[in-house]
């Protein structure tokens, strides 16, 4: 390791991390978001159980999995040991506060707003991950298309999940989550890089902000459509 | 003069670093035009005259450039007033009749001497591990005899107006030391007179920080929105690309 043992032993090392981290999790979400906007289609899944065979078998798709899976159990172990540590540094509390007048109440709880997510994240993917990659508890169905296409029916698997109102609240709760998580998180990952310039900051921030809206909102509304049956 | 304020403080008593604090409640008349020093200058003559312990307080030039006073007003360090310091602050800034929560800046880095006034001494450790620059002895060379393009001269004073008074640290909530660690960086790094120590100088003052004890930083940009001195969040920034710069030199 050498000299780059500073992003084990570093605060700044460890900063790099979360942002190296959270980008990949953001390039991910686009992924994951634009594959689940295809319901959207209405066509009875079809586009999206394509889109799911190609993700489930592709051996580049595969091998990125485990890249996202080390990616996101670092992410999270590390947020939760900065969130400890950072608590730490100041053993004797303020008897007034005033956190709000020169910060975001989101950009001071990332570590809350993470766990919301990671709660929501245990429950998303024994639903869906666990059924599709492992056929635990249960197998996939499968589907012929009008195309002739024989399908893994994962969408089914969705609309079977939405049909439980516990499960939709949770779903869009994760969102509300993971929306201030992002709106914090996506500015912060550029400025950790030292991306930061006066022209084009306030881009990245834009980008940020709509990003933060977009993606959260598309995903909260797949569970609330399916529940009302507007799509099928 | 005329019209006086009455003032509710509530004040952060503490022996010493190794004892418990509490707050502690004085009535205070003030004038409006009086600087928030001023008002607690009047307070402990009240106090030396009833046979108490005066509070113990930090302030030196009491004109915004010296760093020394340190007080976190109601929650926010030098109060509700942006870019200034304590001892710029007047209690026109207050009304009639309102309480006023005073406390030392709070973290375990910056430990509490006496009542408001804390040690930060670790700033000073900070700027010895790598904030200077090394320069020939003899006459004093020509002030104008090294070219600086004037907008890294501004960019690296507008970071050199860092008077180090601690508030970054007082308002994180990870009480951590970047913006200040940003600023000195940034200043000696642009500057030509601090090129031969700059990947070693990031390196060194950034291990001394961690060293201290100090918080890492979360970006939630409250350092520099509570900065007396208003500087950007992005010398934070700049600091990040130093050190991973130096960093993959092999520094």
């Amino acid at each position: 390791m050498g000299v780059l043992s500073f992003v084990f032993s570093s605060s700044l090392g460890r900063k790099l991390i979360m942002a190296v981290t959270g980008i990949s999790l953001i390039a991910f979400l686009v992924v994951h978001c634009a594959i689940n906007a295809t319901v959207f289609f209405n066509d009875g899944g079809e586009t999206f159980n394509v889109a799911a065979e190609f993700m489930g078998h592709n051996w580049f798709i595969r091998a990125a999995e485990i890249g996202l899976f080390v990616g996101l159990l670092w992410h999270i172990v590390q947020g939760i040991w900065l969130t400890f540590d950072n608590q730490k540094r100041r053993k004797a509390k303020y008897g007034a506060n005033a956190g709000n007048a020169n910060s975001k109440w989101y950009s001071r709880s990332m570590g809350l707003l993470g766990s919301i997510i990671l709660i929501f994240l245990v429950m998303h993917l024994k639903h869906f991950w666990v059924v599709s990659r492992f056929g635990l508890p249960h197998e996939l169905g499968h589907l012929e298309y009008a195309s002739g296409a024989h399908l893994e029916n994962l969408y089914i698997e969705m609309i079977n999940v939405f049909q439980n109102p516990v499960a939709v609240i949770v779903y869009v709760l994760g969102c509300i989550g993971l929306g201030y998580h992002l709106l914090h998180g996506f500015g912060s990952a550029f400025q950790t890089l030292g991306i930061s310039h006066k022209s084009y900051t306030p881009i990245i921030n834009s980008i940020g902000v709509a990003f933060s809206i977009i993606v959260p909102l598309t995903f909260a509304l797949i569970p609330v459509v399916m529940h009302l049956g507007l799509i099928k | 003069m005329g019209n006086t304020m009455n003032i509710n403080l509530k004040v952060w008593r503490q022996q010493n670093e190794n004892t418990q604090g509490h707050f502690e409640e004085h009535k205070v008349q003030a004038s409006p035009d009086m600087s928030f020093l001023e008002m607690f200058d009047v307070l402990n003559e009240q106090l030396i005259e009833d046979g108490k312990d005066p509070i113990a307080f930090d302030h030196d030039c009491r004109e915004g450039i010296c760093g020394m006073c340190s007080m976190v007003i109601n929650g926010r360090p030098h109060g509700p007033k942006g870019g200034v310091t304590t001892c710029q602050l007047h209690m026109r800034s207050f009304q009639d009749g309102d309480t006023v929560v005073v406390e030392p800046w709070r973290a375990n880095a910056f430990p509490v001497i006496k009542d408001l006034s804390v040690n930060r001494s670790a700033f000073d450790r900070i700027i010895a591990s790598g904030g200077y620059v090394s320069v020939n002895t003899g006459n004093a060379v020509d002030a104008n005899s090294i070219l600086i393009p004037k907008e890294v001269a501004d960019t690296a004073f507008e970071a050199a107006t860092c008077i180090g008074c601690g508030a970054c640290v007082s308002a994180c909530k990870n009480a951590s030391a970047m913006l200040f660690v940003g600023a000195k960086v940034t200043q000696l790094s642009m500057l030509p007179q601090g090129q031969s120590e700059r990947e070693s100088r990031v390196v060194a003052m950034v291990d001394q920080m961690d060293a201290e004890g100090f918080g890492a930083c979360t970006n939630t940009g409250a350092c520099a929105a509570e900065c007396p001195k208003q500087i950007p969040l992005s010398v934070i920034a700049n600091l990040n690309r130093e050190y991973y710069r130096a960093k993959l030199n092999g520094k």
